[in-house]
């Protein structure tokens, strides 16, 4: 693997980038019932680009901050972030996190591609353990797209979600590095 | 149990406040044994002096404060007032009714003495008959085998297993969430305790 390829996948790749470049996608996106429905238990807030720029702004200042636009090699259209947050260099465990908020993108791969960009990055350059992500069971999608990349199924905190008047779980994934390496193989 | 049944009393013990003034001295003798610490979450060990532990309570009630989803007690023991031991409910999410706990027993002379127990019975009342959740979560290393054994005594049952997410002492264990919905949790009889 050359040294692109730590940052770029098949249809797309990883970059850093200034805050008020992204701040109005991110604005504007909040405001996708099924986007923030599929990223966050909490309600969506409808934060200002302005808000939003100064979030990313004081999220960069954090420490373990791993926090990458997903942009196309093709054009290179923003179409979301993956994030680590919960990273525990001491256990080798990070809990990981991916939108695309460009809905013409969804169920093409970009997503998966993305992920594995971002797994790429965590076994063969912080050289952790494992990976954990929570998925709302809702969202099907997400879980094939995440075993795609080795995720398995580890557990599910039941009904941790109340919407639409039903109980949802939080459907928890993980992959180990051994499991991420033995699917680049077959790949 | 009544209206007027107290929240914060049990047998033995009281949950309360922290006190600014005594407390730090106490708990940083517990920050000097990783039992403890290592039972309240996953961050390594550290030793904490009186006065990091006065800064790390100002921290806390600001959380409380600032957050609205984290309550905080002091456990004490009614016969001499001593700190026994901490408990909270943390990352409340109030519009699912959803909350996670923690409890630490402090000196290793006052565990198994049936204190946990104790506390967690307030605190299941507190969550489900107070604060109205409809579950609670609770993480916890497969090494911490009366962790385990103090939730399951409640109901709590294993949901998610987080395989060797922990390492401690050069060993990979897994990690263990578990969860506790209202409707199937009942209070333990008084002489079980």
């Amino acid at each position: 693997m050359n040294e692109a390829g730590l940052f770029a996948g098949k249809l797309v790749r990883l970059t850093a980038e200034d805050p008020e470049t992204v701040a109005k996608p991110y604005a504007e996106w909040a405001r996708d019932t099924e986007y923030s429905r599929y990223l966050d238990s909490n309600p969506p807030y409808t934060f200002s680009a302005k808000k939003w720029k100064e979030w990313l702004e004081k999220d960069m200042e954090r420490e373990n901050n791993y926090f990458f636009s997903i942009r196309t090699l093709d054009g290179n259209k923003f179409l979301g972030f993956v994030a680590l947050f919960e990273l525990h260099w001491q256990h080798g465990d990070t809990m990981v996190a991916i939108a695309l908020g460009e809905r013409d993108y969804w169920g093409k791969g970009y997503g998966t591609d993305a992920m594995n960009m971002m797994l790429r990055y965590v076994f063969t350059e912080l050289n952790l353990r494992r990976v954990s992500l929570i998925v709302f069971e809702y969202n099907q999608r997400g879980i094939r797209s995440n075993e795609k990349n080795g995720f398995v199924i580890e557990g599910r905190t039941r009904g941790a979600m109340l919407r639409e008047g039903k109980r949802w779980d939080f459907i928890w994934m993980g992959v180990t590095r051994e499991e991420w390496l033995k699917i680049q193989e077959t790949a | 149990m009544s209206i007027q049944t107290q929240l914060f009393e049990s047998t033995r013990l009281r949950l309360g406040p922290i006190d600014h003034e005594k407390d730090p001295e106490v708990e940083s003798r517990w920050t000097h044994d990783p039992v403890f610490l290592h039972g309240l979450g996953l961050n390594p060990a550290r030793p904490l002096s009186p006065a990091q532990m006065k800064k790390k309570y100002e921290a806390i009630e600001k959380e409380i404060e600032e957050s609205h989803s984290t309550f905080h007690f002091a456990v004490r023991a009614k016969e001499d007032d001593r700190l026994v031991g901490l408990v909270r409910i943390e990352w409340i999410e109030w519009s699912h009714g959803a909350g996670g706990l923690k409890l630490g027993i402090g000196e290793a002379k006052d565990r198994r003495q049936g204190y946990g127990s104790e506390v967690m019975q307030l605190m299941l009342r507190f969550a489900f008959e107070e604060l109205n959740l409809y579950r609670l979560s609770a993480v916890v290393g497969e090494d911490n085998i009366a962790g385990l054994a103090l939730l399951k005594k409640f109901g709590f049952v294993e949901e998610v297993r987080r395989r060797k997410a922990l390492m401690r002492d050069g060993q990979c264990f897994d990690l263990i969430h578990l969860g506790l919905l209202r409707n199937e949790w009942q209070p333990v009889e008084e002489s079980q305790l």
